[in-house]
């Protein structure tokens, strides 16, 4: 039986004192579009820097088809990585290179194709994601859903097992957050890879997630499909399933008491004048 | 103070051995290499064309109010030749190489890393220092030469241009003059700097770019310390070359 595509066991992650995960263990099964959710700033985009290597783990183990990425050298790490595909947060488009170019990107790094076998290769995939006609168009030219469909392309020409979606929806008007979940779930369907999402957007989480991760205070705070955490009682679930403003997350950062604060602030000023 | 100074030079030390080891892999595709050349060098010819001849202009005119109190003018097309090949010729290029190319390299560099362009490289199981680094610095490297050689014929048509044009020096002594006492050691001794100043300059550059911080004012830092640290270099490079071919 071939090893899962991401297994995560006992991760803690600190930056500097403070603390981002605590304990965290995660199972991403073969096939499966696999979310993970949570509240702003509680290390969604960091948990994808550590499973991809790009950071590594003060503690627990991190496996990517059954190898571990903080143990395995840089050839190793990077043949991992070309069983992955990345869609980035802002697309991270070359912006040096037109819509095409950047497409063909991984595959003139990684192989020696015949320009026609490259052009039907990478016109497939932008077709893919309906931007064939904007092949020749540098990435200043898109908006930000175009943008992030070329991205999407470049990242599934290399045929990768495992696509990595990180805040996919963000910034993006209605029609553009449907394409993307239409695309994501399409690909996931026709290509058989392997997904991970990571997001904040409940609604579109629930349309195409098999499982999902509620992360919150660098633990694991719920486990399920997306109908069993939509029916939990667990007051953090429920607070982000809703989008309650206050409760278990609070709506303040941890602060001292306000008249304090202000006082002890206006003081230095005070000298100053 | 000492301490994070010789942190600093081992970890661009460290960083131009990585470099340098991913030079042969740029060079097998020169496409990226080449395209480098014209950014950091056709880009700034008209910056280096312009200053040249302004500084040629100088040349003639300090060299004619000098030398025709010995009675020497004849010997003008001599002290420009010499003056623009061994030391204006490297120096000011490279001082405007760092203003203008190695400036626009950090910058570059350094936005490609905050808008996570190199780390999408990296997922892709690409390596930047490859694909990004090693072609710029070679391009930069390769440039600077040219460019002073492009100095140093627009500096000189420049100092004739006044000695010759203006302040009537004989054209046949200006340029026989200098056909003879100018030898191959000293058009040398421009190369080698020229060589040198255009890696301390292309490192710099790639070096601050790379290791920006991934924030506005981070890029605007390096952007900064590129042109403080390249131009610092120059003038010492320069003093510790021409030390050692006068001491030749």
């Amino acid at each position: 039986m071939s090893a899962p595509p991401v297994c995560i066991r006992d991760l803690y992650y600190a930056v500097g004192t403070r603390p981002i995960f605590a304990g965290v263990d995660i199972d991403v099964a073969q096939g499966q579009i696999t979310a993970v959710m949570g509240p702003s700033g509680t290390g969604k985009t960091t948990l994808l820097r550590l499973l991809t290597g790009q950071v590594l783990a003060d503690r627990g183990r991190i496996e990517l088809f059954g190898e571990s990425v903080a143990e395995v050298d840089k050839a190793g790490l990077y043949a991992l990585r070309r069983r992955t595909g990345m869609l980035f947060q802002n697309g991270a488009l070359l912006t040096d290179l037109t819509v095409f170019e950047n497409v063909a990107f991984p595959v003139r790094a990684h192989a020696r194709l015949p320009e026609s076998v490259l052009r039907r290769l990478v016109l497939s995939k932008l077709e893919a994601v309906g931007l064939r006609g904007a092949a020749e168009l540098m990435p200043s030219q898109l908006s930000g859903g175009m943008a992030r469909r070329v991205a999407l392309a470049r990242a599934i020409v290399m045929d990768p097992d495992l696509l990595i979606y990180d805040e996919p929806f963000v910034g993006l008007d209605p029609i553009s957050m449907g394409v993307i979940v239409r695309l994501i779930r399409e690909l996931n369907e026709t290509l058989g890879v392997t997904s991970i999402v990571v997001s904040h957007d409940v609604e579109e989480l629930a349309s195409i997630a098999h499982y999902s991760y509620l992360l919150s205070e660098g633990r694991i705070v719920a486990a399920g499909t997306p109908d069993e955490l939509a029916r939990s009682e667990e007051p953090v679930v429920r607070q982000f399933m809703s989008g309650a403003a206050d409760g278990p997350v609070p709506f303040h950062f941890p602060a001292g008491d306000l008249a304090a604060d202000i006082l002890r602030r206006a003081e230095p000023r005070r000298r100053r004048s | 103070m000492i301490g994070a100074s010789l942190g600093r030079i081992g970890a661009v030390a460290v960083f131009l051995l990585r470099v340098l080891g991913q030079c042969p892999a740029a060079l097998a595709k020169p496409r990226a290499v080449i395209h480098q050349i014209y950014n950091a060098g056709a880009r700034s010819l008209i910056i280096i064309m312009l200053c040249g001849l302004f500084v040629g202009m100088v040349l003639g005119l300090q060299g004619f109010d000098l030398l025709q109190r010995f009675g020497s003018e004849d010997a003008l097309g001599v002290a420009a030749a010499l003056g623009l090949l061994k030391e204006l010729g490297p120096v000011v290029t490279a001082l405007l190489f760092a203003g203008r190319a190695g400036t626009a390299l950090t910058s570059e560099i350094g936005l490609m890393r905050a808008t996570d362009q190199l780390t999408a490289m990296e997922m892709m199981a690409v390596d930047p220092l490859r694909h990004v680094i090693a072609p710029r610095f070679l391009g930069g490297v390769i440039a600077m030469p040219l460019l002073v050689a492009i100095f140093d014929i627009v500096g000189l048509f420049g100092a004739q241009l006044i000695g010759v044009q203006l302040m009537a020096v004989d054209p046949g002594a200006f340029w026989s003059q200098m056909q003879a006492a100018v030898e191959l050691d000293d058009v040398n001794e421009g190369i080698v700097k020229s060589l040198c100043f255009g890696f301390a300059c292309s490192l710099i550059a790639v070096y601050e770019g790379y290791h920006a911080p991934p924030t506005a004012q981070g890029v605007g830092l390096a952007t900064t310390r590129t042109v403080v640290v390249s131009s610092v270099l120059v003038l010492l490079i320069d003093y510790m070359l021409t030390a050692a071919f006068l001491g030749r």
